[in-house]
């Protein structure tokens, strides 16, 4: 398929859409990639910081000319390993989008970062450059797990990299893998309890999951190791809701957890179904379409150096732009909303998408689920219960017509 | 018109895998019937599936001409015949058609199960009988020992038998010599009234239904009004020829000759597989035995498993039996599988052809439920109910006794494996009546029920002597049996398609097979399933499948929802695919897996 470029973009409409937009920006390359990761990650001997920083900010300003209405209320830089992104690089990027995209009050700007002693000298420089939150991809807290997991940091490195970051960031947060092959409910326990101890805000607690086109998924599937089976996996998620709960870092979404307030923005606009627009190789966005309820779903092409000849060509590395209707709309905005423990605000979704909840959510099942006690039993929204979290994706596939 | 003399008919007896249809391909391409080009390997199986599985379903024959040593050309007729127990009548009708046979025996293996149960077909036919030692060029040849084999557990002379490689072309032209020589010439009269025997039928796209003949007196020709004299009904020849292998028109065929004709004739189901042809204007005096119809041994619910194709099945059903009268069906409704077919097979290798035919030739997934056998139930009041499905199961209080089908089974196996094969038997309620040697072999007999045969017998003793048992039956006739219903229950539900009758002694261990392996073929869902295997309302086997309790997506990839979707469309894809029972949902696949017949 040719690609995409400004000029042969189906007409807009929408593009004079005023309001709020979360801005992901993805930075594609890795010193290793773990065996475990899916995501559009590369490692590359050579990366010239100069012509990729120029390339960011010419798709910036290339989705810009075509929704200039957006105000940016959060930005994200993701990867791939942004922590190895020039501070420079970084601060350029947040202007260019700064300036496109009015930003709203208090713009949260995250950038995803590894725990390595190099990356954390960084970590200043960052949040000079306009950084305001940071992730930190501790992992796990056992050096054995993070050689499994194919990290190149140690648990040691991890703590101190997590000290730099909070000594120079208010919001951060940190990411931990668990249902990892021979992992007993104590083990999680005590690792879980260290990790609670020094007090984070903000945490994301992720069960290992085997992906297509992972090493990982290579070695899994001919036997090389095994992972807690279903009633195993139950016991660690039931056992990290009840600690982090004790902590008062309730999971507010399915693997994420933290202290009221201290939400991820810029990840709730995903779950809430807002807008936003992807920047950089692989990245993915929703953007907003004329009709009510209607969206863009654009996809940026994934290898590194083939969205670079791309902007360098047409302004922009844009893959795929596909016309989502209303009514899917209504099911995405489900099936992300679900995950979260507030859930779904009917009223508000049937307006939003204009189709009332029953044309979509079959009643019966729903019924059945709340005398089950799996979802709620609330009028005004769809919520799943405790006991329903930890089920969303059988739970959707009966609920949605 | 070839003269009586000239002619041989002849079939080929021998067990699968002893060379058969190989033997068959080298004559024809020995007596130049077919170019080289034209040759494939089992010139005469032409369905796919029988070049596949490397066996004859349906009889074929070929004539062919061969120059004796006489000097003289022989016309000599082969008529390839099934090996398998299953189309046993279908090989008898063939070998009534002939005056000789090959009797194939591998030079290495020896005397097999189906090799006696063939050959005393043919002994029965009053057949001469040639013996040939296949294979001879195998380093594994014991071609005395195998002689003395045939002499010993068939009682026929194998002094002089043929040694031969159909497969490296040795000693073939041996072989057409004895047709010659050793097999007799037919007789009849050619200037009697016309008498021809209808050997086969079937439909043919091009020519409508063939007829295949076997002309005892008189001829037969193109423009000859025929009466077939069971049928009763009249038709006019258009059409008279053989195979050479390819269909070639003759003019006429006289006494002694097979051949086919064609007489615009509707359906294969207007003629009689043994019925008598004769002129309509100077018939025979006497019209031939004819033949037992074939009669359906084995039944089995055939369903679609996607339930929109049920309109397929059936046409599906209904062109294959154009083909083959020798399997019936009729309309079945299950609860749990929706609208289907119970059909009846001559056995289960009939069964399995059937089934992967509709597959592969009509594109339908099946769903088959677990084949019976036909019990007689004899009711309190005097009244006997032919009973093959058991959802048709009457009140048990007012059944006095059922009965079902056992057979005499011959089995031949290797020593070292006579053990686990004697426990198999045992395990299947069978009763030993006889137990000798051929040669290293245990030669036993025994009588076993017809439905545990029809359950797993086949594979069992396959699995157990790791392929070197060989099994024939014949049907023995009925006694009386301590038979039980057996359901299954899912969330107390039952479920139609899984209840079979079964042995008392055999319901324990069947219950809990079926319910060990629904628990692990029905998926968790919300709440803890029972499955229980009860008879009446006893229950004698339960497993629970607990309630599911994790089933989310960790991650979810940064804004890619599209993948997040994708997956939520392939389960609803999935979704589709199962079967709502009461408040479980049981995938399809469940219903093939836990009904399939052979256990891994």
């Amino acid at each position: 398929m040719p690609a995409l470029t400004p000029n042969n973009l189906p007409a807009l409409k929408g593009s004079d859409y005023k309001g709020p937009a979360a801005i992901y920006v993805h930075w594609p390359f890795c010193q290793k990639k773990c065996p475990y990761c899916d995501f559009n990650s590369h490692v590359r001997d050579h990366v010239s910081h100069e012509t990729w920083r120029n390339a960011l900010v010419q798709e910036i300003e290339t989705m810009a000319t075509k929704f200039p209405n957006l105000s940016a209320k959060s930005i994200f830089f993701g990867g791939g390993t942004p922590s190895l992104m020039e501070p420079e690089t970084v601060y350029v990027v947040i202007e260019a989008i700064q300036k496109h995209w009015a930003p709203n009050r208090g713009i949260e700007i995250t950038l995803e970062a590894n725990p390595s002693s190099v990356e954390a000298s960084r970590f200043q420089a960052y949040k000079q450059a306009g950084v305001n939150r940071l992730s930190v991809g501790i992992q796990s807290l056992r050096d054995d797990a993070l050689k499994f997991l194919g990290r190149l940091h140690n648990a040691g490195e991890a703590l101190k990299a997590l000290e730099v970051a909070r000594n120079n960031f208010d919001r951060v947060s940190f990411d931990l893998i668990y249902a990892r092959p021979q992992q007993s409910l104590t083990d999680w326990e005590t690792e879980l309890k260290e990790a609670l101890a020094f007090d984070p805000t903000h945490l994301s607690l992720y069960q290992l999951t085997i992906e297509e086109g992972t090493a990982f998924y290579h070695q899994f599937h001919r036997g090389k190791f095994t992972l807690p089976d279903e009633d195993e996996a139950a016991e660690l998620y039931g056992l990290t809701q009840q600690l982090t709960e004790a902590k008062g870092l309730p999971a507010y979404e399915t693997s994420n957890h933290a202290a009221a307030g201290e939400e991820s923005q810029h990840n709730l606009c995903y779950w809430q179904g807002g807008y936003y627009v992807g920047i950089g190789p692989g990245a993915h966005g929703r953007l907003p379409a004329q009709d009510h309820g209607s969206a863009y779903a654009h996809a940026q092409i994934k290898r590194p150096e083939d969205w670079m000849k791309a902007v360098e060509a047409n302004g922009t590395g844009l893959e795929t732009l596909e016309y989502v209707d209303a009514e899917d709309r209504a099911v995405e905005a489900l099936m992300m909303g679900l995950r979260l423990r507030d859930g779904v605000d009917i009223a508000a979704w049937e307006q939003r998408f204009g189709y009332p909840a029953n044309q979509i959510i079959n009643n019966t099942e729903l019924l059945n689920m709340k005398t089950d006690g799996f979802i709620t039993d609330r009028s005004d929204k769809l919520q799943l219960s405790a006991k329903g979290r930890p089920l969303l994706n059988y739970i959707l596939q009966k609920l949605v017509t | 018109m070839t003269e009586l003399k000239n002619i041989r008919n002849f079939s080929i007896v021998a067990h699968i895998d002893h060379g058969k249809s190989t033997l068959a391909d080298r004559l024809i391409q020995h007596t130049g019937a077919l170019e080289d080009r034209e040759m494939k390997q089992q010139v005469l199986d032409s369905m796919d599936i029988e070049r596949e599985r490397g066996i004859t379903i349906k009889a074929q024959t070929v004539r062919l001409e061969y120059r004796a040593k006489d000097g003289e050309i022989y016309v000599l007729n082969l008529m390839d015949t099934p090996g398998h127990v299953d189309f046993a009548y279908e090989v008898s009708r063939c070998l009534s058609a002939c005056e000789g046979s090959l009797l194939v025996v591998d030079a290495s293996q020896g005397v097999e199960a189906q090799t006696l149960a063939n050959v005393y077909q043919a002994i029965e036919n009053d057949h001469d009988i040639v013996p040939v030692l296949n294979k001879i060029d195998l380093p594994a040849a014991e071609p005395e020992r195998v002689r003395t084999q045939i002499e010993d557990v068939i009682g026929i002379d194998a002094s002089e038998a043929i040694e031969c490689s159909a497969k490296s072309g040795i000693g073939i032209e041996e072989v057409l010599d004895g047709i010659v020589e050793r097999l007799p010439a037919p007789e009849g009269d050619p200037n009697a009234p016309l008498k021809a025997m209808l050997v086969d039928s079937w439909y043919d796209s091009y020519l409508g239904v063939m007829v295949l003949v076997r002309v005892i007196d008189g001829t037969i020709k193109k423009g000859q009004t025929i009466k077939m004299l069971a049928a009763d009904s009249e038709h006019k020849i258009d059409r008279v020829g053989v195979f050479t292998p390819k269909g070639v028109m003759v003019p006429e065929l006289g006494p002694g000759e097979v051949g086919f004709i064609t007489a615009s004739i509707k359906e294969v189901a207007d003629t009689h597989v043994g019925d008598t042809i004769t002129d309509i204007k100077v018939p025979c005096k006497e019209a031939l035995p004819g033949f037992q119809p074939s009669r359906s041994v084995v039944f089995c619910g055939l369903f679609p498993a996607d339930t929109s194709e049920y309109e397929a099945l059936k046409e599906a059903l209904a062109k294959l039996r154009l083909n083959d009268a020798s399997f019936e069906f009729e309309t079945e409704s299950s609860t749990a599988l929706g609208f289907g077919f119970r059909c009846g097979f001559l056995g289960m290798l009939h069964l399995e052809i059937i089934q992967e035919r509709i597959n592969r030739e009509f594109d339908i997934e099946l769903i088959t439920t677990s084949p019976s056998v036909i019990y007689h139930i004899y009711m309190k009041n005097g009244e006997r109910v032919e009973l093959h499905n058991p959802a048709d199961m009457p009140d048990v209080t007012k059944i006095d006794r059922i009965e079902e089908p056992w057979i005499d089974a011959t089995i031949l196996v290797p020593d070292e494996h006579l053990g686990t094969v004697l426990k198999l038997c045992e395990d299947k309620r069978g009763i030993q009546e006889d137990l000798t040697y051929v040669g290293a072999r245990a030669m036993l007999k025994y009588k076993l029920p017809l439905n545990e045969v029809v359950y797993d017998f086949y594979d069992r003793l396959k699995s157990v002597s790791r392929g070197y048992a060989s099994f024939d039956y014949e049907l023995r006739g009925y006694e009386e049996s301590d038979l039980v219903k057996m359901s299954i229950l899912v969330n107390a539900e039952p479920v139609d398609a899984l209840s079979m009758l079964v042995h008392r002694t055999q319901a324990d261990s069947r219950g809990r097979a079926l319910c060990e392996r629904l628990k692990d073929l029905i998926p968790r869902q919300l709440f803890k399933i029972p499955i229980q295997a009860a008879i009446g309302g006893k229950v004698i086997a339960r497993e629970t499948i607990s309630a599911m309790r994790k089933d989310v997506t960790a991650k979810c990839y940064g804004g890619d929802i599209t993948r997040k979707k994708k997956l939520l469309e392939k389960q609803k894809k999935g979704k589709a695919k199962m079967r709502m029972y009461g408040k479980v949902e049981i995938p399809h696949s469940a219903f093939i897996a836990a009904l399939k017949m052979r256990e891994n």
